[in-house]
């Protein structure tokens, strides 16, 4: 399978990598490598995707980042949506897909959310058949607890460490099946090619992948018909953020690169509930399930203030009173869930109104309380993660003393436009899944939405990636000698610019300072112009970085490549919150407080034909009537 | 509240590398690895650290900081005194690549080594049932976040090299633990355990316990009761006799 060249030089045992340091001064020695499909990111949906490729027979590679095992998906602590009815057996595909709809306010890809309500618990019992350990009912069934906009008792978890469990089982099913992993691999550059041969023309199709190893500074080239975008989100543009430093954007920008569009892209969720204090831990996730297992919200002032935040949209299934609200969690049938329940985007902008009033904590959050609420022990048991985080890094015993939080930057609802059952781009070959795509969430996603979605969608993605591969082995397409070294050329460009004095460190910091100032919770036209022409103005400063050091294990040089894509993106999240002319969401305008029906039946749909991106508004697909019987009731 | 830390890193490959002399304004409330991308940020763009998740949950900025295995996002320096000079230095246990990034393979190819979790089949009504009781001894093993800092510390391979090729270190014979009280799995690991990954070799010195940072019992709740079943099997002359006598799928298990 592996092609490199050969020589006398010192090669790593595991990886092939060359260890000699005179790498650094030939940049065509490029490792090449054949597959079937190759899959971009080792998160939950890029693991998942993997097996199910491979399962159909293909032959597949996995490029990640980071070491296997440590991509984003760890941080998911509260659990995996899915209507498996063993705590409430009521529960059942269709409430979990209305619930999905309303907590995206009706703009989610309704056959996405059909697709997943319906897939979600089969996916969570095969984890259980590769090994993985929930948390069980008396009964001994997989157990399943509450969470925000979810009408039943839903997630499927293990205490707050579900996404470190379910990670840890699918690397291990991955390893078992004898996966190929290319772990510390970067891929800068998608191949495609839509050459028009004889009297039939076809757009872009996928005909590999360009790659660099951290560990060595050396090159790959993937040759493959499939690719599978499984990179996550866009966290790091953003001062205040839950996600680690692998979040800049790569798929969406590599996407748009390759020709493919993205839609959704202004919708940003900012989890209500992020660490504030001290600095060095400012929007570390605090997760959902302290709220879900009985934390109240209480400002400055002692009340539970999210009892003034209840929109008209949630009243009739939410407790207007804190009797009703404590009622709840005894019995579920005779009581409304407790407002600090509400959809992430309301609790979020409940929380920013609060402090923006001078009723915050003393660090400029709000306090959530369960020590007063909950005994000790349970709190422990339930929240183990929470109360070692808070116990180490902000000397809080949570089962003593309240939590000051605030909101987060936490997710991108937009991604990567997909065909709902496929997973493919508008380019043939090239496929996304998990954060990285959009339209199942629409405007705003539901707690526990996000595991269910990867597990879900991998799988789809996996099955198509492999299907496109082996259908037609004989017309793929080919990667030519001329765009491998454009692309080896470009990587390196950071190295050798002219005149370069620009530090990537400190663009990317003005850039967060930007998008947190600019493009935040509440957004307003004239400020989003203003971020538009202070990335531009970024995007310049960007052509002249200038790199120290070497190509082995160099971050500077690593983030100076993350940094084209994060201001790509940021650019696609400004262009499209100042189009939207209305609040939904993760979208709150300031200048259009309300939801507009208009707006409620378009996409913003974004390419990048030059350097600019661009945008359209294209009409949402129509759920049909047997769908729409769901939402009369109430 | 801020003031000047003075840190010295190591940095090289390897080829060879040296401590660095580094002064870093710090702020009340951080961590070591908030001083370290300081430095990176404003003095030494090209520093080598692998971090991921920042909040100890990821696993991947484990180094020696005075010397001490620690997870450098969990390591606060209000635990230090303001005067004092940090030093901090690649694991020793793994050959480094560059700075304190160092190889960590040895632990994926033990990893690989493993055999697969192997589940009994399903009950008569279609369902897996377990009870909480007897999955908890299972999940402490599984809030292991892979940091390697046992690996690391354990002594059979941080001072014996040559031990690498027999010994899977506590991460993987903790592993090997995880799944032999797994309610559903099937398997008799104890021949790899005692050929393949040295159980016997460990001597339950309890470093790796010290170090991890999840506070799993590693040696008392995985390796000691391994190490209770392995000589359980080989030394009960009645299992003895019983191997003797019938063929290996009518044994009796212990």
């Amino acid at each position: 399978m592996t092609s490199a060249d050969s020589g006398a030089e010192r090669r790593h045992p595991m990886t092939g990598n060359r260890m000699d340091s005179d790498v650094d001064t030939e940049p065509h020695g490029f490792e090449t490598h054949e597959y079937d499909v190759v899959v971009i990111g080792a998160g939950g949906a890029g693991l998942r995707a993997a097996i199910a490729a491979h399962d159909a027979g293909a032959r597949v590679a996995i490029v990640c980042k980071s070491l296997l095992g440590k991509a984003h998906t760890v941080m998911a602590e509260g659990g995996i949506a899915a209507s498996m009815g063993n705590v409430y057996p009521d529960d059942g595909w269709q409430v979990h897909f209305r619930d999905t709809m309303r907590g995206g306010k009706m703009l989610n890809n309704w056959r996405m959310a059909q697709l997943h309500a319906q897939e979600s618990p089969e996916r969570v019992l095969e984890l259980e058949e590769w090994g993985a350990l929930f948390d069980r009912t008396p009964e001994g069934l997989i157990s399943q607890r509450d969470f925000g906009g979810h009408r039943y008792a839903r997630l499927a978890h293990v205490g707050d460490r579900t996404g470190l469990e379910m990670i840890r089982t699918l690397q291990q099913r991955t390893v078992a099946l004898g996966i190929d992993v290319f772990m510390e691999c970067t891929v800068t550059e998608v191949f495609t090619d839509g050459v028009s041969t004889g009297s039939t023309s076809r757009g872009p199709s996928v005909s590999g992948a360009f790659a660099y190893r951290r560990e060595t500074g050396r090159f790959l080239v993937f040759h493959t018909p499939s690719v599978v975008l499984a990179t996550g989100g866009i966290g790091k543009s953003y001062q205040v953020t839950s996600n680690s430093w692998e979040y800049t954007g790569d798929g969406h920008a590599l996407a748009l690169r390759a020709g493919a569009s993205l839609i959704n892209m202004e919708f940003v969720q900012f989890h209500p509930t992020g660490m504030v204090w001290p600095p060095s831990v400012r929007g570390i996730l605090v997760t959902e399930s302290v709220r879900g297992d009985g934390g109240a919200l209480k400002n400055s002032e002692g009340e539970r203030f999210m009892f003034d935040y209840i929109p008209e949209y949630f009243k009739s299934e939410t407790a207007d009173s804190i009797e009703e609200a404590e009622g709840w969690y005894a019995d579920k049938k005779a009581n409304r869930r407790p407002p600090e329940l509400l959809p992430r985007d309301e609790v979020a902008r409940a929380i920013n109104s609060e402090i923006k009033a001078g009723r915050g904590s003393p660090h400029g959050g709000v306090f959530l309380d369960i020590a007063s609420r909950r005994d000790a022990e349970f709190i422990r048991r339930r929240l183990p993660s929470m109360y070692h985080q808070f116990k180490e890094l902000a000397d809080v015993d949570i089962t003593a003393e309240p939590m000051e939080v605030g909101p987060t930057c936490h997710y991108v609802m937009g991604g990567v436009e997909v065909d709902a059952d496929t997973e493919q781009s508008l380019v043939e070959g090239l496929y996304a899944v998990g954060e990285v795509a959009g339209g199942m969430h629409g405007s705003n996603r539901l707690g526990g939405n996000s595991l269910s979605d990867l597990l879900v969608f991998g799988r789809r993605a996996g099955h198509s990636a492999a299907y496109h591969a082996l259908k037609d082995r004989e017309s793929a397409p080919t990667v030519s000698d001329d765009e491998v070294r454009a692309a080896g050329e470009h990587a390196l460009a950071p190295f050798s610019v002219e005149g370069a004095s620009e530090n990537p460190y400190t663009i990317q910091k003005d850039l967060q300072a930007v998008m947190q100032r600019l493009v935040g919770i509440i957004r307003k036209a004239d400020e989003l112009r203003e971020s538009l022409a202070e990335i531009e103005k970024l995007k310049e400063r960007a052509k002249y970085l200038s790199v120290e050091g070497h190509r082995q294990y160099n971050p500077g040089w690593h983030l100076a490549l993350d940094l084209t894509n994060m201001l790509i993106v940021s650019e696609c999240i400004a262009k499209a919150a100042l189009e939207r002319e209305e609040s939904r969401g993760g979208h709150t305008r300031g200048d259009f407080p309300g939801p507009d029906p208009e707006w409620g039946a378009l996409n913003l749909v974004l390419t990048l034909p030059g350097e600019s991106v661009s945008l359209k508004h294209q009409p949402l697909p129509v759920m049909p009537e047997d769908l729409k019987t769901l939402f009369e009731e109430s | 509240m801020g003031y000047e830390l003075k840190m010295r890193l190591w940095r090289g490959d390897v080829s060879g590398g040296a401590l660095n002399d580094y002064t870093v304004e710090v702020e009340e409330g951080e961590v070591v690895l908030d001083a370290i991308h300081r430095i990176q940020a404003t003095q030494a763009g090209d520093l080598a650290v692998r971090w991921n998740c920042k909040a100890g949950k990821c696993g991947s900025c484990s180094a020696e900081i005075n010397g001490h295995p620690k997870l450098m996002c969990m390591a606060r320096l209000s635990t230090f005194d303001e005067t004092e000079t940090i030093t901090v230095t690649p694991m020793r246990t793994f050959p480094v690549i560059r700075d304190l990034v160092t190889d960590v393979s040895y632990n994926y190819e033990k990893a690989k080594e493993v055999p697969a979790f192997s589940p009994k089949p399903v009950e008569a009504d279609g369902t897996r049932r377990m009870m909480q009781e007897d999955v908890e001894r299972g999940q402490e093993f599984r809030k292991c976040i892979e940091c390697f800092l046992c690996q690391d510390v354990c002594h059979v391979i941080r001072d014996h090299e040559d031990n690498k090729k027999s010994f899977a270190g506590p991460r993987f014979l903790m592993r090997h633990a995880e799944l032999d009280m797994h309610p559903l799995d099937t398997l008799d690991r104890r021949p790899m355990l005692r050929e393949q990954h040295g159980l016997g070799m460990c001597n339950i010195t309890k470093c790796c316990t010290e170090v991890c940072p999840e506070g799993i019992k590693i040696t008392d709740n995985a390796i000691i009761p391994m190490k209770e079943r392995l000589v359980d099997r080989k030394y009960d002359p009645l299992v003895w006799l019983g191997s003797k006598i019938f063929r290996r799928d009518e044994r009796e298990e212990v």
